[in-house]
């Protein structure tokens, strides 16, 4: 008997050593003489586990964590192929707590499915997000998807529903759906999870969404930093389109749809929707004035869908399973769920998705197992680099969109960083302006400019230079990038910057004066 | 450009039918084949897209993936970004500045040392690139073991 043995093919198993281990255990098998069938599936998402390899057998998934290719010997001689006890051995998959207490919708296929085959995705619910989309026709489609709640999950939180309705609406012989991949905040990787583990996923929303809106090109801006994500993603459209899935006149429903995927260039600003249109069309990724919304006026100036990867993603499955069980899930105007996104330093880092409402404490000690290094949690960076540093008294704000535009936080695209009490937030506020320094599209003066200036104001306070007096000009400059800047990267910038001096004003002080 | 680099630049324009909206695209063509964007290819780009070289020197100097000098043999980037940053980044590329001899945004004829901002692997930081490779929970000590097995293959 064939025992189906899953190794993820994902960047991040891999890059913990998971490539040499599926080698490793297919040339054990067949030294040994066990038949084995690798399964090359997504990850889960428990990235501390990783590599974490499961077996199959009488259709239940026992699951060995951190398998290092030393293992695999002792791995067949304890026979895991029939989920034998090894010190490795963390039990059935289904059960791990991790795992077992996530709200799976989204990423239901993520670490389950194979992610390069049509058929496990057939018979896992693929594709009939699309069925059910050409039985309702584009109208009910948008109505649905307005009905369930989604917000963009890129991180304006825009309602999507009301997004494609203005597409839809708009006259124009071509429309496009940008997918945007671009993915920049530091600390996420969904995107890139889902892109690695269900990419028929992402292609069955962006069919959705070009039906519904009546556009027949969709385009994935993928970041260049995601090369495993590509090969995957290129195979995936090659595959569906094989399939009949992409192309003319798909499954006879005389829509016509065709993706191609196209590589960023390491610009943060790229991910602005309206700079990348222009980096999609060859250019500078220059932030665009709006109006016009993209909506109206996009890629090469026809009405375009701009969402995120998980945004998409999120639609097949609410074709497929009504858009009132995604809005039965979440709290107040946060409806469904989001792919948290666990990293920096926290013992249990990965992905983990929940619905909307539960703490930022519940994550990163019931899921994330407190901090890597045992030490306690001083700040959390929530929302990506514009996203406000948060202080330990301020991590029992329920997750949820108004919550934390309330304290003046964002939570983005859900990336969640931690960092203990050894951080130095002085030295984190000046980064947070440097980095806005180095990807300032140059359009505005208080962007550009201002951010350098930012960072020269920070050095000085840290040197001890007339603190107070610099500490008030950092503070004017931030209003200044707030208020006259066009995008929220100038705009934002100053968020973690005043957050960090609000929280840690001793951390802006010269060391003499003796920082905690 | 050699005769045979122009010939190969030629033809990884062509592969993208020559349009400039492939721009980017087609400068990725290049970086991979030739591991930069010479003032040759900025003039042969242009000349094939009919359009201005300020346009193409424009964008190749606006993305940080379009490098405009000889890389080292092996290019290392090493992620700055904050969830590795939490995980000691600062201190790894400390290491490897040291290591390797080179700093950051520097090039020996081995190697191009260079930052880079989230390569989505931060729930195992901290995160390094080797050659278009990512790894990830990078120590000092596995930095070394990495350099070491992928610089000899
Ligand atoms: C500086 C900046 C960077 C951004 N980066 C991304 C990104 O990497 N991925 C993304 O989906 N949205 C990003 N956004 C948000 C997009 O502008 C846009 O709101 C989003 O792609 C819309 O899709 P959604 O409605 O599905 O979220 C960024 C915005 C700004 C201002
Ligand atoms: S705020 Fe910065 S990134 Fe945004 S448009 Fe202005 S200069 Fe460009
Ligand atoms: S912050 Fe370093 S990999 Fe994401």
């Amino acid at each position: 008997m064939t025992v189906r043995v899953y190794v993820p093919r994902e960047t991040t198993a891999a890059s913990v050593g998971a490539e040499a281990v599926a080698l490793e255990i297919a040339r054990v098998a067949k030294r040994r003489g066990d038949i084995v069938r690798l399964v090359r599936n997504g990850s889960w998402g428990a990235s501390w586990l990783e590599p974490m390899v499961e077996v199959e057998f009488d259709d239940q998934r026992i699951a060995y964590g951190n398998v290092d290719v030393e293992d695999v010997d002792s791995l067949f001689d304890a026979g895991f192929l029939a989920g034998g006890e090894h010190q490795k051995r963390l039990g059935p998959t289904a059960e791990i707590p991790y795992l077992r207490n996530q709200d799976r919708w989204t990423f239901f296929r993520c670490g389950l499915a194979e992610s390069l085959s049509l058929e496990d995705f057939r018979s896992r619910g693929g594709f009939a997000g699309i069925e059910a989309a050409f039985a309702a026709g584009s109208d009910e489609v948008v109505d649905r998807v307005t009905e369930s709640g989604l917000r963009g999950r890129g991180g304006a939180g825009f309602p999507t529903g009301i997004k494609w309705r203005t597409v839809a609406k708009t006259e124009a012989s071509q429309k496009y759906v940008a997918c945007n991949a671009d993915e920049g905040d530091s600390g996420t990787f969904s995107d890139r999870m889902l892109m690695e583990g269900d990419p028929f996923g992402l292609i069955e929303g962006m069919l959705i969404a070009g039906f519904a809106v009546g556009a027949s090109k969709g385009y994935i801006y993928l970041r260049s930093e995601y090369p495993m994500t590509q090969r995957i993603l290129d195979k995936a459209i090659a595959m569906a389109r094989d399939a009949g899935w992409l192309g003319n006149n798909i499954r006879e429903s005389g829509f016509d749809f065709e993706i191609d995927v196209h590589l960023g260039a390491g610009s943060y600003v790229c991910g602005e929707e309206t700079a990348m249109l222009e980096s999609l069309e060859g250019k500078r990724g220059i932030v665009r004035s709006k109006p016009p919304l993209p909506a109206i006026s996009g890629l090469f100036g026809a009405p375009t869908v701009v969402n995120n990867v998980v945004t998409l993603a999120s639609v097949a499955n609410i074709l497929r399973l009504g858009p009132d069980r995604y809005a039965g899930l979440g709290v107040g105007r946060s409806l469904g769920t989001l792919a948290f996104q666990l990293s920096g330093n926290v013992k249990r880092g990965g992905l983990v998705e929940k619905a909307f409402g539960l703490t930022l404490r519940q994550l990163i000690d019931d899921f994330g197992g407190g901090t890597a290094t045992g030490r306690p949690v001083a700040a959390v960076q929530v929302g990506g680099p514009l996203g406000a540093y948060l202080s330990e008294a301020q991590l029992d704000t329920p997750l949820d969109y108004e919550a934390f535009a309330d304290i003046g936080a964002l939570i983005g695209h859900g990336g969640i960083v931690v960092f203990d009490d050894s951080v130095d937030m002085a030295e984190q506020a000046q980064f947070a302006m440097e980095f806005c320094a180095i990807e300032s599209c140059g359009k505005c003066t208080p962007c550009r400019i201002g951010s350098q200036r930012g960072s020269e104001l920070i050095s000085k306070i840290r040197s001890g230079e007339n603190g107070a007096d610099h500490e008030a000009l950092l503070l004017e400059l931030c209003d200044t990038m707030e208020h006259a800047s066009l995008c929220a990267m100038g705009g934002m910038t100053p968020y973690p910057v005043r957050s960090a001096l609000q929280h840690f004003p001793q951390h802006f002080r010269p060391r003499a004066e003796g920082k905690t | 450009m050699s005769p045979q680099d122009r010939e190969i630049a030629v033809a990884i324009i062509r592969s993208f039918d020559a349009r400039p909206e492939m721009l980017i695209q087609l400068l990725h063509g290049f970086v991979d084949k030739f591991g930069f964007v010479s003032n040759d290819a900025v003039r042969l780009i242009a000349d094939e897209l009919n359009v201005s070289r300020a346009d193409v020197h424009g964008v190749v100097s606006y993305y940080h993936d379009f490098r405009t000098e000889i890389p080292g043999r092996h290019v290392v980037k090493i992620c700055q970004a904050e969830a590795c940053q939490a995980m000691g980044s600062r201190k790894l590329t400390e290491h490897a500045e040291q290591r390797l001899g080179v700093e950051l945004h520097q090039d020996s004829e081995a190697i191009s040392l260079e930052p880079v901002y989230c390569l989505g692997n931060c729930a195992c930081a901290p995160a390094v690139m080797i050659d278009g490779k990512t790894w990830g929970r990078v120590t000092s000590d596995r930095f070394d073991a990495l350099i070491a097995s992928e610089m000899d293959a």
